[in-house]
């Protein structure tokens, strides 16, 4: 899991491309914005949400939440629900059609045109916009370079595999410098490896171009790597947004703790500075008073030394051989198994009895069940 | 092994294609060249005005009838396909329905419609004082003809543009394409194996049609019946062969043409 990042670069690091109208990104803010379908869906409950200009926010949810609409909304191919607007830098774009935004889009399914080859394809934003053809063909050629795919420049879009169009997808969206790059779930379709490269590649060039850019995916690793800012939604609403260090450390709901990463809990009461449990008690001079429940990661929790007193109690009962770590699911107390991660030399067999030590510092209690 | 097994599934269709077709069209060929003139006579086509004039007549009709249709069909097949509207099963229904309907009935609509006494001629009569007949001319055979034609090319365009991808659509216009553009840029491009499949059908069966011709008026100056003419009341067998082969090679290099010309974008769209 990655750490977060400070929020875009010093503007002296980015590049600018070489000519002099160069990307100029704007700041993307959506107020009371919902959606409703003609068939009734609700998909968006009316929400606000500022983008600053140059940063890379991802939205993460579970399928259907509505990440996609949202998306669709900043791009104009939906209007929002009567009342709810859209603002580029400030300015009211509500009204404008996607053609007349400015703004890249970037499939999962690619969508590139079957009917024009790689160069065509990447060549067709400055084609309607009646760039002459020396600059077209300059400005072309400077994008395929950028994306690593000049040999690909005359193939049809059948020959290419996965990674390569959506390689010329990107290529194409970012030929006409939009405003803003919107990318739905661009790697969705590839295969693992690919897309931890294709991954690396993206983050590298969202940083180098500087462009405010919105991402969707509902993979948290993706969002953790590559977002300044993460958007959580939940049921068409804005569960949590904050850099990934923020939503994964301090976690607004009982959703967004236990959507992102693996969440450890335990009911118990506070008392004399512990938080007793049914497996046993924590040592916890801060604990708030009244918290019935707590929640870790399983980083926060380790097995006991020798010698030393656990404060958990608990038994295996599975444990998988990770590579560089067994991970063990443990029974504590009446709640669901506790993950906790152990040294990969120990061999563990079901129903071993283990001592837990927990890190006060990684407890988190949530206002709904405080 | 396997080429044996290959020609064994081919056999089939060899027969059939031998038998109802290959034997036929050399024996049309053999009788074409028996008459006076002999081979000589396949020549007539372009050297006697009266053929030669009715084949340029009936490319023309069927050129402008394939066009006319692809337009027409082609609208209202994305149309239908991506708006949903009440009575819109109904609509389709009833766009598709002259595909029941022989030459005759079609031409026997034109004449209720553009007749001596048509609807149009009455309307006009009444708002100018001028009856407008035209259901007796090329103007009236080509009507008839679009509207036999536009039933199976709209069912095409719809199955094909079911498969359009809206994402496509929607990728030019974020590019700056205007809906205009991407019409012209994505969704005709899509349609087009769609338009020339149904398209060189359209060709060839107004090429061929005889049936509303023959309704109209006997003196329309299209092959098909030009050949009738030779055949009956001429009883010039030999020459109704040579020009009824000779319709046949038009219409079927015609084809080949539009679908080489068609290949490249049609692979490309693979
Ligand atoms: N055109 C539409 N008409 C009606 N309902 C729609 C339409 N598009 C989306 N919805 C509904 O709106 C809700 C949100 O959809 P959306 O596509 O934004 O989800 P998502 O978060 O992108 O999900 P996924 O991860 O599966 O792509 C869903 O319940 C969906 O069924
Ligand atoms: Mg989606």
């Amino acid at each position: 899991m990655g750490g977060a990042r400070t929020q875009g670069a010093p503007d002296g690091t980015r590049m600018s491309g070489s000519d002099s109208d160069a990307l100029r990104p704007v700041s993307v803010r959506l107020e009371r914005c919902g959606k409703t379908f003609a068939d009734g869906t609700k998909a968006l409950e009316p929400l606000d949400l500022e983008i600053a200009a140059g940063e890379t926010a991802v939205f993460l949810g579970p399928s259907g939440c509505g990440k996609t609409t949202t998306l669709r909304l900043i791009a104009g191919l939906e209007m929002p629900d009567p009342g709810g607007r859209v603002l580029f830098d400030g300015v009211d774009v509500t009204a404008l059609p996607v053609e007349k935004r400015n703004v890249g889009l970037v499939f999962q399914s690619y969508a590139l045109f079957p009917n024009m080859d790689v160069r065509g394809n990447v060549a067709y934003g400055l084609r309607v916009r009646g760039m002459a053809k020396p600059e077209r063909e300059k400005r072309v050629d400077e994008m395929l370079a950028m994306m690593r795919i000049e040999a690909l420049a005359h193939r049809r879009i059948d020959q290419l595999s996965g990674g390569q169009r959506q390689r010329v997808a990107l290529a194409r969206a970012l030929a006409v410098r939009p405003r803003a790059l919107l990318l739905d779930e661009p790697l969705t379709a590839l295969d693992a490896k690919l897309r931890d490269a294709l991954r690396v590649e993206i983050d590298a060039l969202l940083r180098r171009l500087g462009i405010t850019a919105i991402y969707v995916t509902h993979d948290q690793a993706e969002a953790m790597a590559l977002g300044d800012r993460i958007v959580v939604m939940e049921h068409g609403r804005v569960a949590q947004a904050g850099t990934p260090r923020e939503i994964y450390q301090a976690p607004a709901t009982r959703f967004v703790a236990e959507f992102i990463g693996t969440m450890n809990r335990l009911a118990g009461r506070a008392e004399a500075g512990r938080f007793v449990t049914a497996a046993g008690a924590i040592p916890w001079p801060e604990a708030p008073a009244g918290a019935r429940e707590i929640l870790f990661r399983p980083e926060a929790v380790r097995l006991s030394a020798d010698g030393e007193t656990p404060h958990l109690a608990g038994a295996v009962i599975s444990a998988f051989f990770m590579g560089d770590h067994t991970r063990l699911f443990v029974a504590a107390g009446e709640g669901a198994p506790l993950v906790v991660e152990a040294a990969a030399r120990r061999h563990f067999a079901r129903g071993d009895r283990v001592g837990l030590v927990v890190d006060p510092a990684g407890l988190l209690t949530l206002k709904d069940s405080a | 092994m396997a080429r044996y097994r290959l020609f064994l599934l081919i056999l089939p269709a060899a027969i059939v294609f031998t038998a109802f077709f290959l034997l036929p069209l050399a024996q049309l060929f053999v009788i074409g060249a028996g008459g006076k003139d002999g081979i000589a006579a396949y020549a007539a086509i372009v050297t006697d005005r009266n053929y030669r004039a009715s084949l340029v007549a009936t490319v023309l009709l069927s050129g402008g009838v394939t066009l006319a249709t692809l337009i027409i069909s082609g609208i209202a097949g994305v149309f239908l396909t991506r708006n949903r509207f009440p009575f819109r099963p109904a609509v389709t229904a009833m766009l598709t329905f002259p595909l029941a309907f022989p030459g005759v009935v079609i031409g026997f609509m034109v004449i209720m419609l553009a007749g001596r006494q048509g609807l149009v001629g009455d309307v006009t009569q009444w708002v100018f004082g001028d009856k407008l007949v035209f259901a007796y001319s090329m103007a009236g055979l080509f009507m008839g003809y679009v509207y036999f034609s536009i039933p199976r090319t709209i069912l095409t365009v719809m199955a094909s543009a079911e498969k359009l991808d809206p994402k496509l659509e929607e990728a030019a216009r974020s590019l700056g394409a205007s809906p205009l553009r991407v019409v012209w840029d994505v969704i005709i491009p899509g349609l087009m194996p769609a338009f020339v499949a149904a398209g060189a059908i359209c060709f060839a069966t107004a090429m061929g049609a005889f049936g509303t011709a023959f309704t109209l008026a006997t003196r329309i100056n299209v092959l098909p019946m030009v050949i009738y003419t030779e055949f009956t009341d001429q009883a010039n067998i030999a020459m109704a062969a040579a020009l009824s082969f000779i319709l046949g090679a038009i219409t079927w290099l015609v084809l080949a043409v539009a679908r080489t010309a068609a290949g490249s974008s049609v692979a490309a769209a693979g």
